[in-house]
């Protein structure tokens, strides 16, 4: 496995931008802890990786900068080639409605809408009609394998099926990068397992997914580990 | 490891901070509008969250509204009754009756008084009455003195009825041969009083009842008149002959004209003797005094509106607070600042505008049913009905205005954690 250090010099070298490029990224909140010290790391088109380290290792303050929901205290982080730092809130949450999808591992799924309504409300922000949005839930909520389910209300699906609607919402605008934060942590290991296969799939189809989990099966799982410990990337 | 390539990864825009990029950023990443459709469906959406809470807080600025509209309909359909009423009755009559003497004595009215009336140009109409102050009537001869009943002898010339609007409800009126002979005609409350008998027993004999008025709007004191004819006062009751209150109708355009000389016409040797007033301004007078307890019932309306924008207020602020994650999910999906404050101000504008139509109607309904009760027509002025509209809206832009504030504000992150 390559180190960080060389993927960066890669990255510099091939003239292009990659999803999301981070070098020296630290994050330190008020009170003066440092969640993040000098992280470089890039993230290529088409990957699929997992952030990997215990509770406190600063994986979540990595997922926040590259959702870019948070900045950084110092350094620069760069989505589809933008530079976070020259952004406005605006110009950033255009930046999210398009190019990210996020997955929670609350699912973060709205008690009053069906599963089509829950994926349809995620393309709000995108600017589509109404129609448009239904159609591409419609067929976002198939390929995560619930076409059969798309009236369901959360609380009529199982926590598997909630997941998957979850997935569904994040990569119904077909963004370049989906952010997975701890996506089985609320589930068990078979529906957990499930998920991970429908994450595969879909990086298969050619999406770009981050997982963030503190499970090291899970990491392992997958074709590439960023590990972290204390705020480094180690 | 060998790290898959995607394609486009060799792309135009590059990482970097030049004004061109900076450019392209603007362009590439400008936040969709939300469109006015979804903009409602998203407040409509918070407000089925909690139903209850919705409706509750949905009241507070109900009943404001309606109070406000049911109080100004009410007023509105008096009024409009009022006008209804004059239109009928006329508002171009104006009587004369004698005032006190320079000493506080009563004055009287010379008998030629009405001749001289009818000789002013646009007097239409003049006729008079008498009250025989000397006799009482009395259902008949057993009834002791002094239960009067609060009833008065007046004696009337035969053009009475037509100069004050009045008409029987059964029987007829005086007429050439009934007014020298006793006979009498009730005023509507006497007729009350002394019964449905044949005759009435006045100044020592029976007297035959021929006819009844009904009420009389702008002569109310007909009402308790038990009338004789003229000359039929004179011959029994002794009557002195003197009018007390002399009815004229003039040419509408001129009333105030008129008005202006009836004294010294009535009088020529002492105007200031006499009282000249006109019976449907003392009617629209009488509604006027409602007018206090209208504003204090407008001013509670008010009040109830405040308090139904502090219920919104408060129902938004709770609101803000139970719904961070969703704030913070929709953060992520891609909301701006702006969109998450548009969203709970529509939210609050669609709470008290729900608020404010079922307020306008609570007070049509309640305007209706007392019109109804009191005969009116119902009346609701477009005014008060905009207003209603236009001060829910500005109550639900307040209310949610801090809330949606709040709303906006609060970091992602933090929104997203409070899961």
């Amino acid at each position: 496995m390559s180190s960080v250090e060389a993927v960066v010099t890669s990255a510099d070298a091939d003239d292009g931008h990659a999803v999301a490029e981070l070098v020296g990224v630290s994050k330190s909140y008020a009170g003066g802890v440092a969640a993040l010290r000098s992280v470089d790391m890039v993230v290529e088109y088409g990957e699929l990786l997992a952030i990997v380290g215990p509770s406190g290792s600063g994986k979540s303050t990595m997922l926040n900068l590259i959702g870019t929901l948070d900045r950084p205290s110092s350094g620069t982080v760069c989505i589809d080639g933008f530079d976070v730092a020259t952004l406005s809130d605006r110009q950033l949450s255009a930046l999210r409605s398009r190019r990210i999808g996020f997955v929670f591992q609350q699912f973060h799924l709205a008690a009053g809408r069906d599963a089509l309504g829950n994926v349809a409300d995620g393309l709000l922000y995108t600017g589509a009609g109404r129609r448009d949005r239904e159609q591409r839930a419609e067929a976002a909520l198939t390929r995560v394998g619930l076409g059969k389910r798309l009236t369901h209300r959360p609380y009529q699906l199982s926590g598997g099926e909630r997941q998957r609607v979850a997935i569904a919402r994040a990569v119904a605008g077909d963004p370049p990068l989906l952010l997975a934060d701890e996506p089985t942590g609320n589930l068990d290991s078979v529906a957990g397992g499930g998920v991970m296969e429908l994450l595969h799939e879909l990086h298969q189809s050619g999406t770009t997914i981050l997982v963030i989990t503190h499970d090291r099966e899970i990491a392992d799982s997958l074709p590439r580990q960023v590990q972290m410990r204390d705020g480094q990337v180690v | 490891m060998s790290r898959p390539n995607a394609p486009g990864l060799i792309d135009a825009r590059r990482r970097g901070t030049s004004p061109g990029d900076r450019k392209r950023a603007r362009e590439a990443l400008r936040p969709a509008r939300l469109r006015t459709s979804d903009l409602i469906r998203l407040g409509g959406y918070g407000l089925r969250l909690r139903p209850l809470r919705a409706v509750l807080s949905a009241l507070g600025i109900a009943i404001g509204i309606a109070a406000m509209i049911a109080v100004v309909g009410i007023s509105a359909s008096s009024h409009a009754d009022l006008d209804r009423e004059l239109a009928k009755l006329g508002t171009n009559m104006l009587t004369v009756s004698p005032g006190k003497t320079m000493f506080g004595e009563q004055a009287t009215l010379p008998d030629e008084s009405v001749a001289m009336i009818k000789r002013i140009g646009p007097v239409q109409s003049a006729t008079a009455t008498g009250v025989v102050g000397t006799a009482h009537a009395y259902r008949n001869d057993r009834i002791p003195a002094a239960q009067t009943g609060g009833l008065s002898v007046v004696a009337a010339k035969l053009d009475l009825l037509d100069t004050v609007g009045a008409e029987l409800s059964r029987g007829v009126w005086l007429n050439e041969a009934t007014d020298r002979y006793p006979t009498v005609v009730l005023g509507a409350t006497a007729a009350e009083r002394l019964g449905t008998g044949p005759t009435v027993y006045i100044g020592g004999r029976s007297w035959v009842v021929v006819g009844v008025l009904q009420k009389v709007a702008l002569a109310s004191e007909l009402d308790t008149s038990v009338i004789t004819g003229w000359p039929a006062a004179t011959t029994y009751l002794a009557f002195d002959g003197h009018p007390t209150t002399v009815y004229t109708r003039s040419v509408e355009s001129q009333v105030e004209a008129v008005r202006a000389v009836l004294g010294a016409t009535a009088d020529p040797s002492a105007p200031s003797e006499v009282d000249v007033s006109r019976p449907s301004e003392v009617l629209s007078l009488r509604r006027a005094t409602n007018a206090t307890f209208t504003s204090m019932l407008l001013g509670l309306g008010s009040v109830a509106l405040l308090v139904g924008g502090i219920g919104v207020a408060n129902t938004m602020v709770i609101s803000v607070l139970e719904r961070r994650s969703e704030i913070g999910l929709r953060r992520s999906l891609g909301a701006t600042k702006g969109q998450i404050r548009t969203q709970f101000v529509a939210e609050s504008l669609l709470l008290s505008l729900i608020g404010g139509a079922a307020g306008a109607l609570m007070g049509y309904l309640v305007t209706g049913s007392y019109a109804l009760t009191q005969g009116w027509p119902t009346v609701v002025p477009p005014w008060v009905l905009a207003g209603g509209v236009g001060a829910t809206v500005a109550i639900g832009a307040i209310a949610g205005l801090y809330p949606a504030i709040r709303a906006s504000r609060l970091a992602p992150t933090e929104a997203l954690a409070a899961a």
